[in-house]
């Protein structure tokens, strides 16, 4: 018998008589303002937000608070004015050097902060992480109370990669010293679009 | 092979009063930011009920659901390996890596190969591994191991990371600001993902509905390994499954709330597919799992989702130190995990207890902890595995209690030697007068005032 038959084999042995799944549906959370709630809950983790208009106030916020005179790329056709368009075919490790990376969301949750990507918005996996500083576009719309609801969203989706992302990376290992900018982006910005 | 016993050990650690008291402080802290957190979480006590009833079934249904997590995998491109052992676990790893002439590998947080001993055995077999996760990085340079499941270096001073930092990574002799140790940390472990083949990860959760596994990360560093590697290698206790992705979402809002107060932790990375151009594997490892699911009474530790919560608030924990435990995992579900794993070896963790039921009350997927170390008591003992003077001890106990003659004359002496002879008691011989005082001897006992009184009204 290989190890595999073996353990399932123990496993199907000592494994206790059927308990039933119990009903999930139960937990909701009903927000007042579900925009408000989200970006208070980021602003507490860390994180920076600016609610605008459009895309466009984006191009100029961009100049206004990161240095440009560095390494930015972007996912988003609408920004190669202030970005470089983001090569699907690139090495991984070719963005090693990017300081800022500006990508969209499908969508963010309000009890935490975090937004939900998936490889069509990140452009590379590694790029929300690699980067110096993140900045991730999300529209009032698509935010969503708990990750109940944020599941009930993804649905089915077969993606290859998925990830939250609920903010600046960070540590405490030093003597439970907060330090934002472990081995993630030292910084994550949220542009929420009304 | 351990030779001090974990009274022995926290004695050490209590030596330095004032490093006991910081390090008390530090958890307590973080317990109070986890209560926080789930008081203001709504339906808090009814996610951990469900949380404990998903892992229920889980167990109850391991073996089909195992199947189902396999075929999904699969499906999805990733191999899938079965360990028994920790030895079975390293050689996959090692023949996976020797495929590719890999020889150097970077890793993040994983208990459960920290248990295997993977890196010692990479390492005799000329495989380079870097821990990337900050605390365990740290443990590494040092030669220790994490004291603690989450916060691995929660039990070191900032001064002394940062004179491990001037004598390794080259940093100003005496730093010790934690922002700039960690920027330098940051730097060096920045150029060992860039330049590493292989990484590895452990499991948070494996979804057996979908194919997928689930890492949760604060530094982002599971992802920085992962998504630059050609060969990407997850390594599972067979435990961790969950049966729906929706499961998710109950696991994911206790997890990071239970272990340090945050709503959820930076990153939740869900791997289904690997990239192009990218081998995955995970490596399903049983180690002891399936023998404790055949245990009644302690079965239900496998539930665990490895918060660190019952660390957090354990007296005995905080005061005595991660690493008195001598085992991979410490704290209070280390105690009822490990007596599994080595009876002998690790028959004095369950006693290492107030039996205060605190780890219970804080467990996400509420194990009777407290219960199971009780319970772990009495099966060491059957087994003949207490310590000589606990077997004494309660044998004493034992004939003491055994008529009411010896009763009564024992009473009598003791009560005559603590009002005449107190040096007798108040000594180094006698266990009960360490950091204690002798209770003061009431006059008489109180069936000699009964005696005296009953006839009044």
């Amino acid at each position: 018998m290989s190890g595999r038959e073996k353990i399932l084999a123990t496993v199907l042995h000592n494994q206790p008589q059927l308990t039933p799944l119990p009903d999930i549906s139960i937990f909701k959370v009903h927000n007042q303002d579900i925009v408000q709630k989200y970006i208070d809950t980021f602003i507490g983790i860390g994180g920076k937000i600016f609610s605008v208009e459009s895309i466009d106030a984006v191009k100029i916020l961009i100049p206004e608070n990161f240095d440009i005179t560095k390494r930015i790329v972007t996912t988003l056709p609408e920004l190669t004015d202030v970005a470089e368009l983001y090569s699907p075919t690139a090495d991984p490790h070719s963005f090693q050097d990017v300081e800022l990376a500006i990508i969209n969301a499908h969508f963010s949750v309000a009890e935490n902060g975090a937004v939900w990507l998936t490889e069509p918005v990140m452009g590379h996996r590694i790029l929300p992480y690699i980067c110096q500083h993140l900045a991730v576009i999300v529209s009032a719309t698509s935010i969503v109370s708990t990750m109940h609801d944020a599941y009930a969203r993804i649905g089915e989706d077969e993606y290859g990669f998925g990830a939250f992302i609920g903010g600046p990376s960070k540590t405490a290992d030093i003597e439970q010293a907060l330090v934002m900018g472990a081995h993630g982006p030292i910084t994550m910005t949220v542009f929420i679009i009304k | 092979m351990n030779t001090k016993e974990h009274a022995t050990l926290a004695e050490d650690f209590n030596k330095d009063e004032e490093r006991v008291n910081w390090h008390d402080g530090s958890l307590w802290w973080i317990r109070q930011k986890r209560d926080k957190i789930a008081n203001q979480t709504p339906q808090w006590e009814e996610l951990r009920e469900a949380a404990s009833a998903i892992k229920s079934n889980v167990l109850s249904n391991l073996h089909d659901y195992l199947l189902q997590f396999e075929s999904n995998l699969q499906k999805n491109g990733i191999k899938v390996h079965w360990a028994e052992d920790a030895a079975e676990h390293n050689e996959i790893v090692y023949s996976i890596l020797k495929e590719k002439n890999i020889t150097q590998m970077v890793k993040s947080k994983s208990m459960l190969t920290e248990q295997c001993h993977l890196n010692e055995y990479l390492e005799e077999r000329g495989i380079d591994v870097i821990n990337s996760d900050l605390g365990e990085y740290i443990q590494q340079l040092d030669k220790e191991p994490p004291s603690h499941i989450v916060l691995p270096c929660i039990h070191k001073r900032k001064e002394e990371i940062g004179e491990l930092f001037h004598e390794y990574l080259g940093t100003e002799k005496g730093l010790s600001d934690p922002t700039l140790l960690t920027r330098a940390a940051r730097k060096h472990l920045r150029n060992v993902f860039l330049t590493r083949r292989a990484a590895l990860t452990g499991v948070n959760f494996g979804v057996a509905e979908t194919g997928e596994y689930i890492v949760c990360t604060n530094e982002g560093n599971a992802d920085m390994g992962a998504h630059l590697s050609e060969v990407q290698i997850a390594s599972m206790g067979i435990e961790k499954l969950i049966p729906q992705k929706k499961h998710l979402g109950v696991f994911l809002r206790l997890l990071a709330r239970s272990a340090t107060g945050q709503p959820i932790t930076i990153y939740s990375s869900h791997f289904r597919k690997p990239r192009p151009k990218q081998e995955m594997h995970l490596i399903l490892v049983d180690a002891g799992r399936s023998r404790q699911l055949g245990l009644v009474d302690f079965r239900d530790s496998l539930k665990c989702i490895k918060c660190g919560g019952c660390m957090n608030t354990c007296p005995v924990y905080r005061k005595g130190g991660g690493l008195s435990y001598h085992n991979t995992i410490t704290g209070p579900i280390g105690a009822i995990l490990a007596p599994n794993l080595d009876m002998k070896e690790h028959a004095d963790l369950p006693f290492a207890s107030t039996l205060c039921g605190s780890c219970s009350n804080v467990c996400p997927v509420k194990i009777n902890i407290h219960e199971q170390l009780y319970k772990w008591r009495q099966e060491i003992v059957k087994q003949g595995y207490a310590t000589n003077k606990k077997s004494l001890g309660i044998k004493i106990m034992s004939w003491t209690l055994s008529s009411p003659g010896t009763y009564k004359t024992t009473g009598k002496v003791g009560r005559f030697v603590l009002k005449h002879l107190p040096f007798v008691l108040n000594n180094k011989i006698n266990p009960w007068y360490k950091q204690r005082d002798m209770p003061q001897a009431p006059k008489e006992s109180f069936d000699e005032w009964y005696a005296k009184n009953k006839d009044k009204s």
